[in-house]
């Protein structure tokens, strides 16, 4: 059944995948898009912020100006809102005749790739700006003046979002599906 | 391997790391004790103590201040502290805290004890000892007559209890059988925190093994220079040794047979990280070596050196004041470290 090959045909698993229909690939690219986003948001977010509060404590002084670690986070999640909602603006209908059409197909692994690529990006951003913002806000607490030298790290971290979303943009921009037959 | 716990610490940890780091911050600097080693009288130093973060203990004594008043009201700070740190921890962080603490139950009890064996009231034994070390029924201890007993009524319930296995012997207590038993119970405390930190894995388990191990070696020393000339035989000595540190376990051997200083010298001077300390066989190094581990984030090992440093700062304040308060002021530079 399975791991039997037969001369000149594809296995069935292959096939199997072929068959999947493309609509799939790309709901689950673009759920992975925003999903995967503000996991890694609120990973990050919750790092910084349970620092921050115990920080703030003997050093009250710290809270407004770190507060931006909390914000670099948030950023993240919203790429992810954005790049869901251009992908769901790429998703069109084909007729039935033209769903497995190669061109059908490379559509829906863009989307899907697009979605995962962002997905991800964000994720790992989300999680570097939380671990960093965390010891930015015990740093300050302690000595003032390293809290700018920390913010350039954070700065770095947060552009790692951002690489996956121009790429995750640009991967998208060529997801066409094929014309209705005249 | 460190570096992933960095995701997952902060969830139940991240609030008392940063307390306890903000805590961190209030330890007295060398600023400070160059101030308190120029003060002429204990009110001198109430002043310039109330300036840092001690100010709100000391602000009500009466005015001839007497240095164990200093020294208990730093003691309560220190136990405040630990308070609030402790109900506001969870699993597996509180029982680390209650871990620290089981070293001061031990002295508890063995002051008591040895205090009831000369005759002293009760009362007076239960105000010097240590807060962080009372538990319930701690009164008890002074009906005792053996250790079998003192197991039985008192410690069963306590969580020194599994420390007792390797030492109830139905001798009657005296002197030496206490310093024995005190002995004993902290190695097996030493062990059972040194395999509970190893279960916590990760940086936790890695810096905690090294603290404890400098612990275990230098009560190893201790021992064997304070039980040279006694009747302490080599195999009741090596019995007393734990089973982890850097010397053990060909140090441990060595130090057995040793009969004088010089000879425990010659052995500590096979182990590169002892020989530059041992002549300042106090507690110095140990705080090179708890500041050391506040470089390191997300790990519990930051709350047991600042337990330890404070309980330095406390010795620091405590000479201080007796070196005052009797007048001896070119001594002060003596035992005082300087942790900042």
């Amino acid at each position: 059944m399975s791991g039997s090959v037969m001369l000149g045909e594809s296995s069935s698993w292959s096939r199997a995948l072929v068959k999947i229909s493309p609509y799939t690939f790309s709901a689950i690219g673009i759920a992975v898009a925003i999903g995967v986003s503000v996991l890694g948001a609120a990973w990050g977010i919750y790092i910084t912020g349970s620092s921050l509060i115990g920080a703030a404590i003997k050093a009250p002084r710290i809270t407004s100006k770190n507060l931006i670690s909390v914000i670099f986070c948030e950023a993240v999640a919203i790429y992810g809102v954005i790049v869901a909602i251009i992908l769901q603006t790429k998703l069109e209908s084909v007729p039935a005749s033209q769903i497995y059409a190669p061109e059908s197909l490379r559509a829906g692994y863009a989307i899907f790739a697009s979605g995962i690529i962002v997905g991800f990006a964000n994720l790992v951003c989300g999680l570097c700006v939380g671990i960093i913002g965390s010891s930015c806000a015990l740093s300050d607490a302690q000595n003032s003046s390293l809290f700018v030298k920390i913010l350039v790290i954070e700065i770095f971290g947060s552009a790692l979002g951002l690489f996956g979303v121009i790429v995750g943009i640009i991967m998208s921009a060529q997801a066409s599906w094929p014309a209705k037959p005249v | 391997m460190y570096g992933f716990e960095a995701m997952t610490f902060n969830i139940h940890g991240g609030y008392l790391e940063a307390i306890v780091r903000g805590y961190r911050a209030g330890l007295l600097t060398a600023a400070d004790y160059n101030n308190l080693c120029q003060c002429e009288t204990l009110d001198d130093i109430k002043m310039h103590l109330s300036a840092t973060e001690y100010g709100p203990y000391l602000q009500n004594e009466p005015s001839p201040l007497h240095t164990t008043t200093i020294v208990e009201k730093c003691t309560l700070k220190l136990v405040d502290e630990y308070k609030h740190m402790l109900c506001q921890a969870t699993e597996p962080l509180s029982t680390f805290l209650e871990y620290i603490t089981y070293g001061h139950m031990i002295d508890n009890v063995v002051l008591i004890v040895t205090g009831t064996l000369h005759e002293r009231d009760v009362q007076e034994l239960l105000e010097k000892c240590h807060p962080l070390g009372m538990f319930d029924s701690i009164a008890t201890l002074a009906v005792a007559q053996n250790m079998r007993e003192l197991y039985r009524l008192v410690l069963v319930d306590t969580p020194l209890a599994p420390y007792f296995s390797e030492c109830i012997t139905s001798e009657d207590l005296d002197d030496m059988n206490i310093e024995i038993m005190r002995n004993t119970l902290y190695k097996a405390y030493l062990e059972d925190f040194y395999k509970f930190c190893q279960k916590l894995g990760g940086a936790t388990a890695e810096i905690m093994s090294d603290l404890l191990a400098f612990e275990a070696d230098r009560r190893a020393v201790n021992i064997t220079i304070n039980s040279i000339g006694t009747e302490l035989t080599r195999d009741d000595r090596r019995k007393l040794y734990s089973n982890f540190g850097l010397l053990y376990p060909y140090g441990h051997e060595e130090l057995a047979v040793c009969e004088d200083i010089d000879q425990v010298r010659g052995v500590m001077e096979k182990y590169p990280p002892y020989q530059s300390i041992f002549s300042k066989l106090s507690y110095g190094e140990s705080q090179m070596l708890d500041k050391a581990f506040y470089e390191e984030e997300f790990h519990y090992g930051v709350f047991f050196a600042y337990m330890r440093l404070r309980e330095q700062e406390i010795r620091n304040l405590m000479w201080i004041s007796e070196c005052v308060a009797q007048n001896q002021k070119s001594r002060v530079h003596d035992s005082v470290v300087f942790i900042f």
